[in-house]
């Protein structure tokens, strides 16, 4: 395939703008400015073949923003998406290549309620993309290939006569991925996939995620605000904060040496299941607004390491060491409280 | 024991009578609670630990009803009391907390009168004292210029805030037990820690006990004393946190524990339990969990067990019972 040194996707400046304002008249009655959110900027990465790429962040962070950027779903306002060297965004390449690049991504969705067609039966909602895509000819070699699908995930050929409703969340979340691989993709964004499952069932699925990544050498792009299921599925891992990436680092260097003083205070807030009983330093304050983002750093109000510097000028991304992280104090040494 | 529980259940089944067949969401539950004491309450979705914390309060929605059992305050039974006597206890003597802080506030008044109409309908104090009261538990559950506070409505509030408002809505009345539903669920990590700590250094002060209804095995090892894990509608351990996280008995408890992704050791695989807990309509004869359980015996599908001691725990499983016995002999 392809050679080990060109990642399958490279992420670069990526930017997305939503217009909030006010309606016209209200704005020029009222004197408001418009209103723009920044739901994701100037974020960067690269996953190579067969790795799991893992961004974390709480909620209004901009992670699903940027995986629906990435499966195209929404447009990026600025930056580049490049899937194995081909730019997403350029709309000349479109029809067959264009067609052939969106085979080899899938996406999964957080809510297996919300995500599947409550009309259609099973086999029909599988089979939709072995259609769209025109991968089997005959009907004969659809539901032949519907039945392998929901073996793959552990369910029965049988179940493809059934609707989405006669499921649990989990064995939903499997019809999900049995579409999601119906078309041979390689890519598979998966958006906070397990969030909405018990543990019992969130275990089963990521063991299956994980299984299936082994078989077909899948690259991940996981979307997810628990640090520990990321922990588990992940080599690499992007912390985002209001929008930015504030550290990417190998997920074994992350939970071990957290650079940035957010990626410290999330893993400071895990509720500690060992039961060590160490003291946690309590975390101040919540996500401000992102339409008024603070000045500077976005973190510094919450920051305990913040100064003057931190409230005026945004950090830029830098490499200390093995990890890529966006922030003052650790580029000044600044690391202790 | 020999002093009298605050709160104790005795055998408390839930029914939900459908067209099809009566439902048992609860089948014979007992559980104890001391004063000042807090008992996390876990399973996953169905297991029926909010119907459990409902009962208890009087809150159960129709169809469903209290089928048999008994739920006793201060020895005292409260589950047959009618509307009126049980509008007293709630809010006075037991308080609720529940998942969503915005649905359980009223957006239509502000946080400071619905703080104050909840104290004059409890204590016998003017409204000037209440009012005083009112500023003094929002300072107290960490909202900034609480005086200024009380007069923004709900909505002008951060989740995390809007919670810290009904936690002090929840203790304003001094009640003797909170019953917290899945109260940090809504928030994200970093604010789940605080309102964590807030809850735990709360009822402490007012030593006030705390039935805390949670799925995050994570937030009962940091907060609770013992734990009770539910599995579809009974309970199948409940001991010491320490004991049942370290040292899990039944079988379920022993999956669920491993089905958690750790964050310091390093598994390739999560332990899984095959399938999912079963519908209420379809519970199966014998121990519920057998379809599940990699310990099943024949004994397991035909008698349902009982809470059997275990160490410092007890546990509702066969295998359990049969290990206990021989060692005991």
């Amino acid at each position: 395939m392809t050679n080990a040194s060109q990642p399958v996707v490279e992420v670069s400046g990526l930017s997305r703008t939503f217009d909030v304002s006010k309606p016209w008249l209200n704005r020029v009655l009222e004197r408001s400015p418009r209103a723009l959110l920044r739901a994701a900027k100037d974020i960067s990465f690269s996953i190579s073949k067969g790795e799991t790429f893992a961004l974390v962040g709480e909620s209004g962070s901009g992670k699903s923003t940027v995986a629906k950027m990435v499966v195209g779903l929404l447009e990026a306002s600025a930056g580049e998406i490049r899937i194995e060297g081909v730019d997403m965004r350029s709309r000349r390449q479109a029809g067959a290549e264009m067609r052939e690049l969106r085979r080899r991504i899938q996406m999964i969705f957080q809510d297996p309620y919300a995500s599947l067609n409550p009309r259609w039966r099973v086999d029909r909602i599988i089979s939709e993309p072995i259609r769209a895509f025109k991968m089997e000819s005959s009907e004969e070699a659809i539901s032949k290939r519907v039945g392998e699908l929901l073996e793959l995930v552990r369910l029965h050929p049988r179940d493809g006569a059934k609707y989405p409703h006669e499921f649990s969340g989990g064995q939903r979340q499997r019809i999900c991925i049995a579409r999601a691989l119906a078309s041979k993709p390689e890519f598979l964004v998966c958006d906070e996939p397990t969030s909405a499952l018990d543990v019992s069932v969130q275990a089963q699925i990521l063991n299956l995620m994980r299984d299936l990544q082994d078989e077909f050498g899948l690259t991940y792009l996981f979307i997810s605000h628990d640090l520990a299921v990321v922990r588990h599925m992940a080599k690499r891992i992007g912390v985002m904060y209001l929008g930015r990436l504030v550290e990417v680092a190998e997920s074994r260097t992350l939970f071990k040496t957290p650079k940035h003083p957010y990626t410290r205070m999330l893993l400071e807030a895990i509720p500690d299941l060992e039961m060590t009983g160490k003291p946690r330093r309590p975390v101040e304050g919540e996500i401000p607004n992102p339409i008024n983002p603070p000045s500077g750093c976005a973190f510094h109000p919450r920051c305990p390491l913040a100064n003057e510097r931190c409230s005026r000028e945004f950090p830029k991304f830098r490499q200390v060491g093995d990890t890529g992280v966006a922030c003052h104090a650790v580029e000044e040494g600044r690391t202790t409280v | 024991m020999t002093q009298t529980p605050l709160l104790s259940v005795r055998d408390l089944r839930v029914e939900f009578p459908t067209r099809r067949g009566i439902l048992k969401a609860i089948d014979g539950i007992s559980f104890d609670l001391k004063e000042g004491e807090v008992l996390g309450v876990v399973g996953e979705s169905g297991a029926g630990k909010s119907i459990t914390g409902t009962a208890v309060i009087g809150l159960l929605e129709p169809p469903g009803r209290i089928a048999g059992g008994e739920v006793l305050l201060k020895g005292e039974r409260i589950d047959n009391l009618s509307q009126q006597a049980m509008r007293k206890i709630r809010g006075k003597r037991i308080g609720m907390i529940f998942q969503d802080p915005l649905t359980s506030l009223n957006p239509l008044f502000t946080i400071g009168e619905q703080i104050i109409e909840t104290i004059l309908t409890h204590l016998p104090v003017s409204e000037r004292e209440a009012r005083d009261r009112a500023v003094a538990l929002l300072e107290e559950v960490g909202i900034p210029a609480a005086a200024d506070r009380l007069n923004a409505y709900p909505h002008q509030f951060s989740g995390g805030m809007r919670q810290r408002v009904v936690i002090a809505l929840a203790l304003c009345a001094e009640p003797e037990l909170v019953i917290a539903d899945e109260p940090t669920t809504a928030l994200d990590v970093s604010v789940q820690a605080q309102i964590i700590r807030l809850l735990q250094r709360v009822c402490r002060d007012h030593g006030t006990a705390v039935m805390l209804i949670t799925h995050d095995m994570g937030v009962i090892a940091e907060t609770a004393d013992r734990v009770a894990v539910m599995y579809s509608g009974r309970i199948a351990e409940i001991g010491p946190v320490r004991n049942v996280i370290k040292a899990p008995r039944h079988p379920y408890t022993v999956g669920l524990m491993g089905a958690i992704p750790s964050l310091t050791g390093d598994h390739d695989r999560l332990t899984q339990i095959p399938g999912s807990m079963p519908r209420l309509d379809s519970i199966p004869a014998g121990c519920a969990f057998n379809p599940r359980c990699s310990l099943v015996m024949d004994k397991c599908y035909r008698d349902r067990p009982d809470l059997v001691q275990a160490g410092e725990s007890r546990a509702a499983c066969w295998k359990v019972s049969e290990t206990e016995e021989a060692a005991g002999r």
